[in-house]
């Protein structure tokens, strides 16, 4: 029987990191910059809170820790080391204007490498048996639901039990959506991302968008990192468990149709078919898990056929994405 | 008399750009509540002096006075602050924003944005003057002049009481210019005061209160329109003819190319760019087309090469190693000239046919910018060599030689073309067009932001090339030197021939008239 009150929230735990790295993706995209160097940054943001927290923990040497510096270090943390990868990542796109497909790319090798070196350094530190660093005390503070949500039943279940992450994850989308269709600073960026020398033209300066929107949205992405390895994983580091799900959030970026409400939902989905095999049985089939892996990124192109075949133009994505934007090359 | 206040006066205005002198002292006044005509030929400095008005460049000399105020126009905002909007020929709209949203794009109001209330206020604009957009409509669903309308209106709602319009009629039809000079005099009677931008006589005529003349740099004068007709307006703006000294030979027995006959053709929106274009271009000699800029041209050479589509008409091609005076029993010719209508630049070489096409984008369309000049050359040449090799040491051999018989100024043939100058890149591109042995070379603008030294290698080139017994033909926009160089001129106006004439014997003044002369409508 298929156990939909315990499939939801799975679902939706899975789905959050995805979440926070579209919001943070469609934002970056939004200023024209195809940022494919969401995986590693999600990794840094991971890996930064996890240093955080790691010496925090230490520092205080078994004594219980403080609920607030529990959270805020390794958040402060997480945030600085994603807005350091964007930094990068604009400087080398905006300023230098050097590709962004093959910085992205780049950036992503470097994210995963610089995930793995510190993680090992950090299990080398802990002395640990086993080949991941554990902060539990931290994660308890990450993963804490609100008390009264366990007697309610299946809806507390569905929706009062998780981590305060994942709804900041929601609220995140909401704000991004608004603020791109809604305001002005919204329709700036759109319109940077659409036609920057148009934006040029009309007093908008297309640096300072692109690097904002990039930057703000790596750290969105990060905060994705974090959320995985505190929540998610219990606050057990080991190095490459993240995964593909970086790539997972690109894809999103494309299903969602570059908008960021559609994908709190979407990620939930997304989330539910990566762990969709854990609820069909296979039985030794290995195989067939994989198969079942996949069905993400099959319906992430099923939607990309759709959208191109209607060639509807508000569904395509920003005119000028992936070109760097230089005034005097007309 | 009531003494005229001046909206915008400009004062010994001087820009140059390097050495070149784009405007040289100018004054130029635009009285409150006027409409004024900018006349003046390709490159007489028109669009430069106004985005002097419009903060997109900054004048190296004089002062401009706005309602009789000194001010300092540094950027496009200070241009909004002082109440004057441009309307520039390219639009600058983001396609799938609506018009409302276009609108207040880079606007900096109180509060929150309000697309509901502003729409609401492009609404009012728009009944105001008579526009016909929607303030939802998004701008890919709209038409060329409904954008070109969202580009006035956006002035307008940045409060602008001084627009300046630069060549808005280039792209309309003739209804569509109808109607945007009748919006023009609805502003002007709300008392806007406007500047049009145009090189087209009769419309001059029909909008504007005034016209002011430019040439070549230089501030020729003004006229009330009341006063001016077409011939008074073609001397001011043509001037004396100045003589180059090019050497023209005689053509050595023309004999027809290329015809074409009644050749139609339309752009991916419709608007028909060739109209019943019929000319021939003779073999030893050169051909000149003249006309002003957006008249056909690059839609002509390009359809002549196989890369614009044509809807009616022939382009035939006779053959230089073939007697077409032959005649079998019969009485009937032997040989057909074969038709290029329908092939593609494939096609034509496929069939023997030896074109060069120098075209007017330089490193878009005839070069790859990046790579050096042997990696050029090799884009016409790499079908050669064997297998999957490529030949380089033809190419290689091809480059030294261009480079040392024009004298190209660049380090190696290694060097990327892009980062060549102007006149080098396009000594680099002729070179290799005439290399090829073309039977039709076409050039379009080829010696455009050249200077004179490299301009007169070019003209050279061409002449010789005419000697060879080839056909050349060359679009140009220097009316002086089509005057020196060509043999015959096709004068094209509108997409359509208004005049193919004797370069030898026809006045400037004369292809300066044709150039802005639609055929009678009864004529076709």
């Amino acid at each position: 029987m298929f156990d939909i009150v315990s499939f939801i929230p799975r679902a939706v735990m899975q789905g959050t990191p995805l979440l926070f790295g579209s919001t943070g993706e469609i934002l970056t995209e939004k200023s024209g910059n195809l940022n494919l160097g969401i995986p590693g940054i999600m990794y840094v943001g991971a890996i930064s809170g996890v240093i955080g927290s790691f010496f925090y923990e230490q520092s205080v040497a078994g004594q219980p820790l403080n609920g607030f510096l529990a959270i805020a270090i390794p958040m402060v943390c997480s945030l600085l080391g994603s807005l350091l990868m964007g930094l990068i990542y604009c400087f080398l796109t905006v300023t230098l204007r050097a590709n962004q497909n093959v910085t992205g790319l780049a950036m992503t090798t470097f994210g995963v490498g610089f995930g793995n070196f510190f993680g090992g350094s950090l299990i080398k530190l802990a002395n640990a048996d086993v080949p991941s660093v554990a902060l539990p005390a931290t994660s308890a503070f990450f993963s804490k639901h609100l008390p009264f949500a366990a007697n309610l039943g299946w809806f507390g279940k569905i929706f009062l039990n998780y981590g305060f992450l994942a709804y900041l994850a929601v609220i995140i989308a909401l704000l991004a959506s608004y603020m791109l269709n809604r305001t002005r600073p919204g329709l700036h960026l759109r319109s940077v991302g659409e036609g920057p020398a148009t934006a040029d033209a009309a007093g908008i300066n297309v640096t300072a968008y692109k690097y904002i929107a990039t930057c703000v949205g790596s750290m969105i992405a990060g905060l994705g990192g974090l959320y995985y390895v505190m929540d998610y994983a219990c606050g057990v580091w080991s190095n490459n468990a993240f995964g593909d799900r970086g790539w997972l959030a690109i894809a999103l970026v494309i299903f969602t149709i570059w908008r960021p409400n559609v994908s709190i939902l979407a990620s939930m989905l997304f989330g539910g078919l990566y762990i969709l095999y854990l609820y069909i049985p296979t039985g030794s089939h290995m195989e067939v898990k994989e198969l079942y892996k996949m069905l993400p990124y099959v319906i992430t192109l099923v939607v990309l056929i759709i959208v191109s075949l209607r060639k509807k133009r508000e569904d395509q994505p920003p005119a000028s994405l992936g070109l760097s934007y230089f005034r005097e090359e007309r | 008399m009531e003494p005229v206040k001046n909206a915008i006066r400009m004062e010994n205005i001087t820009k140059r750009f390097g050495s070149v002198v784009a405007n040289n002292g100018i004054n130029l006044a635009l009285h409150e509540g006027e409409i004024l005509s900018l006349l003046g030929e390709n490159g007489s400095g028109k669009t430069t002096l106004m985005n002097m008005l419009s903060g997109i460049y900054y004048p190296d000399e004089g002062q401009i006075y706005v309602h009789d105020k000194p001010v300092t126009i540094a950027s496009p905002k200070d241009a909004f602050d002082n109440g004057i909007g441009m309307i520039h020929q390219h639009f600058k709209l983001v396609d799938v924003f609506t018009a409302t949203e276009n609108i207040v794009l880079g606007l900096e109001e109180e509060g929150r944005l309000d697309l509901k209330k502003a729409g609401q206020r492009v609404k009012e604009i728009c009944e105001k003057y008579g526009f016909d957009i929607q303030p939802n409509q998004k701008i890919y669903d709209m038409s060329v002049s409904q954008k070109q309308t969202v580009e006035i209106v956006k002035v307008l709602y940045r409060g602008a009481d001084i627009l300046i319009l630069d060549e808005p009629t280039a792209v309309l039809t003739p209804q569509e210019t109808d109607k945007l000079f009748a919006i023009m005099r609805n502003m002007q009677r709300d008392g806007k005061s406007l500047i049009i931008i145009t090189h087209k006589l009769h419309e001059v005529l029909d909008v504007s209160d005034r016209v002011a003349i430019l040439r070549k740099g230089e501030y020729i004068g003004d006229v009330a329109t009341k006063d001016a007709n077409q011939q008074s307006l073609t001397d001011m703006m043509v001037g004396r003819s100045v003589s180059l000294n090019i050497d023209r030979p005689l053509p050595v027995n023309p004999t027809p190319r290329l015809v074409l006959e009644h050749v139609t053709a339309y752009d991916e929106l419709g608007v028909k760019r060739l109209d019943d274009v019929s000319f021939t271009a003779n073999a030893g000699e050169i051909l000149g087309i003249a006309g002003v800029a957006g008249s056909g041209q690059k839609e002509l050479l390009e359809s002549i090469a196989g890369l614009y589509p044509v809807k009616e008409g022939k382009i035939l091609y006779y053959d230089p190693d073939v007697d077409y005076a032959e005649t079998d029993e019969s009485g009937q010719p032997k040989h057909q000239p074969q038709s290029l209508v329908g092939m593609d630049p494939m096609d034509i070489r496929k069939a023997g046919i030896a074109m060069s096409f120098v075209p007017e984008d330089r490193l878009g369309m005839g070069l790859v910018g990046t790579m050096g000049m042997t990696g050029n050359m090799m884009l016409r040449s790499w079908r050669k060599g064997k297998g999957v090799f490529v030949d380089t040491k033809g190419p290689e051999a091809l480059a030294n030689r261009i480079w040392k018989e024009l004298e190209v100024v660049t380090p190696s043939t290694k060097f990327p073309v892009r980062r060549m100058s102007g006149g080098n890149v396009q000594k680099v591109l002729v070179g290799r067009e005439i290399a090829q042995e073309p039977a039709v070379l076409m050039t379009a603008y080829a010696v455009r932001g050249l200077d004179i030294n490299t301009s007169y290698t070019i003209y050279n080139l061409l002449t010789e090339q005419k000697m060879k017994g080839r056909a050349v033909v060359y679009v140009g926009e220097d009316l002086d030197v089509l005057l020196e160089l060509c043999d015959r001129i096709v004068v094209l106006c509108g997409g359509q021939v208004s005049g193919v004439v004797d370069g030898r014997t026809i006045t400037k003044e004369e292809v300066g008239l044709l150039m802005t002369q639609h055929r009678k409508e009864g004529a076709e």
